[in-house]
Formats: structure tokens, C-alpha cells, sequence
């Protein structure tokens, strides 16, 4: 039984008078307030912010660290997440002034070695996925997705074409009919077929002079390669539309295929996927868009260039789609990208892709004679099991199976994710973690597997060791309770 | 031996694994990459460093640029440089949290859950509106959201925007419009605030927002109640972009009508970083809370009655709603998120307070200062907060050129957004600035011009 009662909010930690703050003393000659801003533009009545010394402060955060899970704290199989370590050194280099202290708008032969950074990370990223030039504008993977969707429609309409749809898979991630309806287009959703792929008759009927694009992930959300993927270009390609690549899975891929080589003509990465920068707790990502050269010209303003030996931003592009974000990116998300990619050279890519390939296989091998698997055929960085046996059988969930797993201090891997399998449980290993910790999660699993068997009530109830146990979802959204409310003895 | 520290899989490793798995070799397992789609060269980017080689790389390329901690900064414009508490990074360094994703699993995410729970509370409070989401990217796409949101909300599809919103702001909502159909207007200027003769003109009862910075771009102060009335009165929303330093002095956009606030959380504990990350701060009213944008966190209970939190309303967003979503957010900023919170945490409420006057006596200072030199005028003459805008007798850019070599960052050059004010600099003050700094740089600019 759990011990804990509710956790304080820091408001609640609040006495009057306390501070953490420290400031110093006025040193210039102090003027009234109100002959400086007019009496109606004044505040009324002070935010009401909390008052903590220092140390409860601290300890109010650190407390609240310790009802979380990281990366570092243990097993993350988050399917389509690549939950992967995330090196210190990494962060250790985004810390440094040069880098975290300087201004976006400084004249621009004070930020040479930021502008270097960052056309090196464009050319190898370009390099790594078989496209001609890179933005690093986007600032996360839906955002990447909408700006390369906002491209393809400024292509199209630079050819005097009003094309209305984007095509994508029905095992296609949630933002990618959601970034397709941003960008101001109608989704067609394709069923995928008996091997998780494109149906490629379904993708005939639907392709048309409508088409604007194909988005795509490859490997899909089902952890499959599309081995059809030339004759899905071509299909897309014929019609006048253009093939999308969502890089969510590129962790799949490194040295051993490139989208730019599939026929994809604008792809996007998460950087805090493949490439290690950390997830944050929820962000901040980067979302470098790349494309082929026709669509150079409709890249985000500014583009990072080399002209002689200076680095510059080059605003005179009169076809691009214009800005996305503020500044030039997630340049600190950027930095640790970077620091990623020159740690692993080309031969450590290549590896990555291997033993989170490898892993991903091992674990399938060794769950399969316990679990639904679907779509039994070699996998890539992840795969796909169902959970819809124990539901029938036993009336254990997928979700009760998640929420076991969390006893034994690992995090569930995705679940309900593809919606094509009933139930599903998706398992994206990577290639950080290690043949113990694989065969751990392989053991608990199994294990969960036998207690739905034997003892179903067991796994309905989990979890018992977590700090909180399951919480009440449906009243939360019905009477949403979005703030902490002032009483007024507080 | 291993050769990456970061894959532990020794060669015994591996081949027990295939073994279980069934196949020869590691590349029996990308067969089904067709032969046309596969890559059979090498990579060609450069070959790995060991962790001393990268960290003499990244010394060399951050020696090249010129970090605001060796040069005494000026420059504003949306990217202010502000003291970040060392609690600030020391808790936002707890691995627990960076190396998390977002919450899917509240039971072992109440850290997380929690945090952006506080956060929401933060920003409403600093505000003074009803409900807050868990944030978008920055301020910029923070307002293109926000374009959306009055869009969907007056099912309208055009919306006035001042020309004293920042112009990169301007930019970026621009791209988001253009993707919706929605025409973006913008309402002139006079005096560095926006126009009110032609607010008059342009606004009718087919606008859907009224947007407005506050301090806006030129750290003037708009009067927000009354554009707010105006909006109102054609029964467009008013929109309003805040730095949130300020909302330690200035009356809360809540409190004069906004109906959506966004702003640019930077200012509160995050790194200057060459423009990101930062934080998109995005607040509404109850009546709005459906169309809001990204992740939002709730307050509920656990089956034991405990008090929890979690992911709510999820029904507007992209993994559940696809194509009909409210937003294709996903990532958003949550560690910088939490950099504000516990930033906020650490001012408090006198603390936000003084910062905000320390900031305000500061820049009038050095506005008092800078525009008793010959040769520089103020451009404006509305009330302003920490950043201020005056005309140089003199080419902008030749000038900051020529402080650069007393290392000091001069203000922005407006004539690169808005050609018409010629010799005019933007210039921000900051709590960071001292009265010898300012001095400094008034004497040298003085001999300068």
C-alpha cells in the first residue's frame, strides 16, 4: 500500500516574506514609477508567484525530479520515440558562452563559429539522408513536417498547380494528417496491406492530379521496411506529387539506406530522436527539414551559406516559403546534434543502425513465442506486438500490461500505436542499452505474460510500486482543473 | 574492443543475439531493403573524435563567436539576456527530467506533470488569464497558433496585426497564415505605437483578431484596453504578445481584455542560445481552453483519491484527432518550460516585482543618458519598459562595428526591418546592465559620433 499522500504544490509550499531571489541595489538614480508609465498602465495587483527560500526551492524541485522517469533512470522502450542515451558531453558543449552566450542578431562576423556549426550539421545531415541542402529552422518533428508540406505547396503553385491532398498510410503518426490539414491540405488516409506495407493498388486508386504529396515513414510505424518503396516513388512521381519522407524512424537507416536514394524529395529528422539530444521531458526538439534541389529555392528564409571563408545568412531568397520559427532554429539542440554526429563519424552511424536494428530483432525473437506478433517478418529498429489475445482471454489490456511493466522501474513501450493492430505494443529498444538490460525486459515481459495467464487480477490492478497508482482520466478532461487555485487563508 | 561508448553490444554480444534470432550476420537483417533504395558507399562526414578532440572542436568554433559574457550587451529585439540563477540550471540538469519525454505514462511522470502544472499556473498569474497550455516552440509560432485559434474561434479568416509587432513575429505568422488561407493586415504605426486612425479603418466585423505586442517591438506600451474595446466591438479577439519581465510591473493583458496571450518565455531563466530553444508562452480564456494548441496538463485523482496529474483535453490534439487536430504539436518546449518555472519560482512575487523596476529605472537611465549626446535623438516619445528606441546621427551598423572594438553589443538596426527609420538603434537594458556600463557606453558612443 502506498505510503504517500498528495505532493505539495510550490504554491502551497509558499510562506509570505520568503525569498530565493537575489538581486542588487539600484546603482542608477532612482525615478517615481509613475512619472515614467502612466498610473492605468501599472499593475494592480502582483502576480502571485510563489515565496520560498533557496533550499526548499530546491528541494521542492528535486523531489519532483524523483517522481519521474529518464533515460537515465532505466529502460525507455517508447516505440517511434528513440528513447536513446543522451551524452553529457553533448550538453557540455552546448553549455560553453561561445555557444550559449551570444546574441541571434549580432553583426554576423561575431557569430562565425555558430554559422560554421551550423552549415557543417546542414551539409552532413544533407550527406546523411541523400538530399541536396538542409534548414535547421523547424524546431521539431511536426513542425519540420509542416514546413516541408508548406515547400511542397509553394513548388506546386510555382508550377501554376492547385493541388488539394495529401496521401498518408494508415499506420501514419498523428501529425502528419495534422500537419497536412496546418499546410492547408485535405489528407487521404491508404490501408496498408497484409505485410504492413502500402497497399499499392489502394495507392493507385487514390493518387490523382489532386496529389500533392505521399507522406511517408520508412521504416513505418510497424517497425517494417517499405520494400516497395521504387515503385511507390514512381507511382507518386507519375502523378505529378511528391514523396515525403518522416525521418521519426531514421535511427533505422544510418549508412545503410537514404531517403534522397528512395526517391524521397523532401525528408525530416528529429534530432532529438536519431540524434541524442534530449527529449526534455516533453522538448525542446529539432526538426531540420531537407530536400532535392527543385525544391531548394522554397527552403526556409534565412539559409546558412559559405561565401569565401565567411559564414553568412542570406535573406535574398525570393521563392522561400519565408520564416517558421523565430531566429534560425533550435540552435542549442542543434549544438548537441553536432557533437553527436562528429562523436560517431560514419563508421558509428552505420553501427548505431546495426545493434538498434540488431537489438530490436533479438528482443522479437525472444517475446514471440509469448505475444501476438502481427506482422512476423524481420524487423528494424522496433516492432509490433498484440496484446488482443489477454484482452480476450483473460480481460488483461494492453494497457494493464503497460502499467504492470511499471513495477519492475522500466517505462512501457507505446502503446495503442499503430491503430491497424488491435492492441499494440510497440518496442523501439535503440542501440544504447545493453544485452542484459534487453534480456531483463524480455524476462518481465514474459513473465507479465504468464501472470495475465494465471492470476489476470494481478496485471488489472497495477500498478504497486509506482508513487501514484492509475488516476481518474475521464474527470480531468471533463471538468479540467488546469491551474492551482488561490483559497484565501493562502 | 568496443569502439563507441555509447553501443555496448561487444562481438560475443552480437553473436549470441543472432544466434537467437536465427540469421548469419547483422546485414541478413536488412535484406529487405531493396537493392535500388540501398546505400552502399560510406557516409561522407568526417570521422569520430574522442571526447577530448570534440571538446577542442567546439572550443575552437565557440572562440569564434563572441559570447555576451566577454562583451557588454545592448541588443534586444526578442532575444533578451537576462541573470539566470544557478538554481535555474542546477534543476533543470536533474537527468530525471531532460532525459524524459513528454508524460504518456503519469504514474512514473508525476515530475513532469507536476512542473507543467505550476508552469500553467505561472504564466496565468503572470498574465491574468484562465488557463495556459504546456507551451509551443517560441514566441513567434506561439502568435501564428494564436492566428489559428481566432481563426477557428470567429470562423473568420483575417487578422489585423500591428507594425510595432516584433518583424520577425510579423514573418512567422505570415508563413502560418498563408498555410490556412487567413490574410494577415497590418495597422500602421505613429509615435512607435500602433495607429489607431487606421486600426479604425481596417477593422470590421470580418477581422478575427486584433494582434498587439506588449511592451510592443520598440519597448513602447500600447494602450491594451483600448485596442481591446475596439476589437471587442467588432467582436474579433484581441490577441496580445508579452515579454513576461515586464508583467512584473505593467497591468496584466487579462486585465485589459486579451482574449489570447502568447509571448516569448526566454526572458525567464533560458540561455540566450543564438535564438533558441526558447519558449512559446500561449494563454486563454475558459471559453477558448478547446481550441488551445499542444499539451495541456490537469489536475485529478489517483483510484486511491490522491491528488495527480495528468495529460488532458487530449481529444483536440494530433495523435488522437489526426486531421481534425487543433494543432499538429507535438514536442513542445517543457524543459524550457521548466527553466520558467522554477525561475519565476525563484523571483516570487516581490522578486518579479523588483526585477521589473530594476529593468524600468535602468532603461530610463540610459535613455537619459544616451539622448543628452549630441548627435542622438529619442525616435519616440510613448512610455517604454526595459528597451527603447533612439535615432544616431550616424550609419547604425558603422556604429555598433565601431563599439564592437570596446567590446560592446550596440542596440539593433531598425533600418534593417523598417527602412523608414534610418539611424535608428534599438536598445535594451536589462537588469545585467550597470551604471558604468551604461556610461561606458554612452562616452563611446558620444566619441563615435
Amino acid at each position: 500500500m502506498r505510503q504517500e499522500q498528495d505532493n505539495k504544490l510550490i504554491f502551497e509550499l509558499s510562506v509570505p516574506g520568503r525569498i530565493s531571489y537575489s538581486l542588487p541595489e539600484l546603482d542608477v538614480p532612482e525615478e517615481n514609477i509613475e512619472d515614467l508609465i502612466p498610473v492605468d498602465y501599472i499593475r494592480k495587483s502582483p502576480a502571485r508567484l510563489p515565496e520560498l527560500a533557496e533550499l526548499d526551492l530546491v528541494r521542492h524541485f528535486t523531489r519532483l525530479s524523483k517522481r519521474n522517469h529518464g533515460v537515465d533512470d532505466g529502460f525507455y522502450p517508447l516505440g517511434s520515440c528513440t528513447m536513446k542515451y543522451n551524452p553529457k558531453r553533448n550538453e557540455r558543449m552546448a553549455r560553453i558562452p561561445g555557444f550559449a552566450q551570444i546574441h541571434p542578431l549580432q553583426p554576423i562576423e561575431t557569430v562565425q563559429g555558430a554559422l560554421e556549426l551550423m552549415y557543417n550539421l546542414q551539409l552532413e545531415l544533407a550527406e546523411i539522408t541523400g538530399m541536396d541542402e538542409v534548414s535547421l529552422q523547424p524546431a521539431a518533428g511536426a513542425h519540420g513536417e509542416w514546413t516541408g508540406l508548406m515547400m511542397i505547396r509553394a513548388y506546386h503553385e510555382a508550377r501554376g498547380e492547385q493541388r488539394t491532398t495529401v496521401i498518408v498510410p494508415d499506420t501514419a503518426h498523428g501529425t502528419n494528417p495534422a500537419s497536412a490539414t496546418v499546410a492547408g491540405y485535405r489528407t487521404v488516409t491508404v490501408k496498408s496491406n497484409e505485410r504492413g506495407g502500402v497497399d499499392l493498388e489502394e495507392l493507385r486508386k487514390a493518387v490523382n492530379e489532386d496529389t500533392a504529396a505521399l507522406m511517408l515513414t520508412n521504416p513505418s510505424t510497424l517497425g517494417l521496411f517499405e520494400d516497395q518503396i521504387i515503385e511507390i516513388a514512381e507511382i507518386v512521381h507519375e502523378a505529378g506529387g511528391l514523396l515525403y519522407y518522416d525521418g521519426a524512424n531514421a535511427n533505422a537507416i544510418l549508412g545503410y539506406a537514404r531517403p534522397g536514394d528512395m526517391g524521397f524529395d523532401v525528408v525530416h529528422l528529429n534530432l532529438h530522436k536519431t540524434f541524442t539530444t534530449p527529449h526534455g521531458g516533453g522538448g525542446p526538439g529539432s526538426g531540420p527539414v531537407g530536400v532535392k534541389s527543385q525544391l531548394i529555392p522554397f527552403l526556409p528564409k534565412p539559409r546558412v551559406e559559405q561565401q569565401g571563408d565567411q559564414f553568412v545568412l542570406n535573406w535574398d531568397r525570393p521563392q522561400s516559403i519565408g520564416k517558421v520559427k523565430g531566429f534560425w532554429g533550435n540552435f542549442g539542440i542543434n549544438v548537441r546534434a553536432y557533437a553527436y554526429i562528429r562523436t560517431m563519424g560514419p563508421d558509428g552511424l552505420k553501427r548505431v543502425t546495426e545493434d538498434a536494428v540488431l537489438n530490436a530483432n533479438y528482443m522479437m525473437a525472444r517475446l514471440k513465442p509469448h505475444f501476438d506478433l502481427p506482422f512476423d517478418q524481420v524487423c528494424k529498429h522496433e516492432f509490433v506486438l498484440s496484446g488482443r489475445q489477454f484482452k480476450k482471454e483473460y480481460g488483461v489490456k494492453t494497457l494493464d500490461i503497460a502499467k504492470r511493466l511499471l513495477d519492475f522501474g522500466v517505462h512501457p513501450p507505446t502503446i495503442y500505436f499503430p491503430l491497424n493492430v488491435e492492441e499494440s505494443i510497440m518496442i523501439e529498444p535503440t542501440e544504447t542499452e545493453n544485452l542484459q538490460t534487453l534480456d531483463g525486459f524480455c524476462d518481465i515481459m514474459i513473465q507479465i505474460a504468464e501472470e495475465a495467464r494465471t492470476n489476470p487480477d494481478l496485471v488489472k490492478n497495477a500498478p504497486y510500486n509506482t508513487k501514484v497508482n492509475r488516476l481518474d482520466e475521464t474527470t480531468a478532461a471533463r471538468n479540467p482543473v488546469l491551474r492551482f487555485e488561490y483559497t484565501a487563508d493562502l | 574492443m568496443n569502439k563507441f561508448s555509447y553501443i555496448p553490444n561487444t562481438e560475443a554480444d552480437r553473436k549470441k543475439m543472432l544466434d537467437v534470432i536465427g540469421v548469419q550476420a547483422v546485414e541478413d537483417l536488412f535484406t529487405d531493403i531493396p537493392e535500388k533504395a540501398r546505400f552502399k558507399g560510406d557516409l561522407d562526414i568526417p570521422k569520430a573524435l574522442s571526447e577530448m578532440e570534440l571538446t577542442r572542436l567546439f572550443n575552437r568554433l565557440a572562440s569564434e563567436n563572441k559570447n555576451l559574457e566577454d562583451y557588454t550587451n545592448f541588443l534586444g529585439a526578442g532575444a533578451y539576456q537576462h541573470f539566470v540563477p544557478s538554481v535555474v540550471d542546477s534543476i533543470i540538469s536533474r537527468s530525471e527530467f531532460f532525459t524524459a519525454y513528454t508524460p504518456y505514462q503519469p504514474e512514473i511522470s508525476q515530475g513532469v506533470l507536476q512542473a507543467i502544472f505550476e508552469y500553467q499556473t505561472i504564466v496565468c498569474e503572470l498574465t491574468g488569464m484562465e488557463v495556459s497550455n504546456a507551451s509551443v516552440y517560441d514566441g513567434q509560432t506561439a502568435l501564428g497558433e494564436a492566428c489559428f485559434m481566432a481563426a477557428g474561434a470567429t470562423r473568420r479568416n483575417k487578422v489585423l496585426v500591428a507594425q510595432t509587432v516584433n518583424p520577425d513575429y510579423r514573418e512567422v505568422l505570415k508563413t502560418y497564415a498563408y498555410g490556412q488561407n487567413i490574410e494577415v493586415v497590418e495597422v500602421g504605426m505613429q509615435n512607435g505605437l500602433l495607429d489607431r486612425a487606421d486600426l479604425a479603418a481596417k477593422l470590421d466585423d470580418t477581422i478575427a483578431a486584433v494582434m498587439v505586442q506588449y511592451p510592443n517591438f520598440f519597448g513602447s506600451i500600447e494602450d491594451l484596453k483600448w485596442i481591446g474595446e475596439q476589437a471587442h466591438a467588432q467582436k474579433a479577439l484581441f490577441v496580445v504578445a508579452v515579454n513576461p519581465i515586464a508583467m512584473g510591473l505593467l497591468e496584466s493583458p487579462g486585465a485589459c481584455g486579451a482574449d489570447i496571450v502568447v509571448g516569448e518565455g526566454q526572458s525567464l531563466g533560458n540561455s540566450i542560445a543564438f535564438g533558441g530553444p526558447y519558449l512559446g508562452m500561449l494563454a486563454t480564456t475558459k471559453e477558448h481552453v478547446r481550441r488551445i494548441p499542444g499539451r495541456v496538463v490537469g489536475q485529478t485523482k489517483d483510484l486511491d483519491g490522491r491528488r495527480a496529474f495528468v495529460l488532458t483535453l487530449q481529444a483536440r490534439e494530433q495523435h488522437i484527432r489526426r486531421e481534425k487536430a487543433s494543432s499538429n504539436i507535438c514536442s513542445n518546449q517543457a524543459l524550457n518550460a521548466l527553466a520558467a518555472t522554477v525561475y519565476a519560482s525563484y523571483m516570487g512575487k516581490q522578486g518579479m516585482q523588483e526585477l521589473a523596476s530594476l529593468n524600468l529605472q535602468k532603461a530610463h537611465y540610459a535613455f537619459k543618458r544616451l539622448t543628452s549626446i549630441a548627435g542622438v535623438e529619442p525616435l519616440f516619445t510613448a512610455p517604454f519598459f526595459n528597451e527603447f528606441a533612439i535615432k544616431i546621427n550616424g550609419n547604425v551598423a558603422d556604429v555598433n562595428r565601431k563599439l564592437l572594438e570596446h567590446k560592446i553589443i550596440g542596440g539593433y538596426d531598425l533600418a534593417t526591418t523598417y527602412p523608414e527609420l534610418e539611424g535608428g538603434m534599438l536598445i535594451a537594458v536589462t537588469e545585467l546592465r550597470t551604471k558604468e556600463d551604461i556610461d561606458t557606453f554612452a562616452e563611446r558612443l558620444e566619441a563615435i559620433l
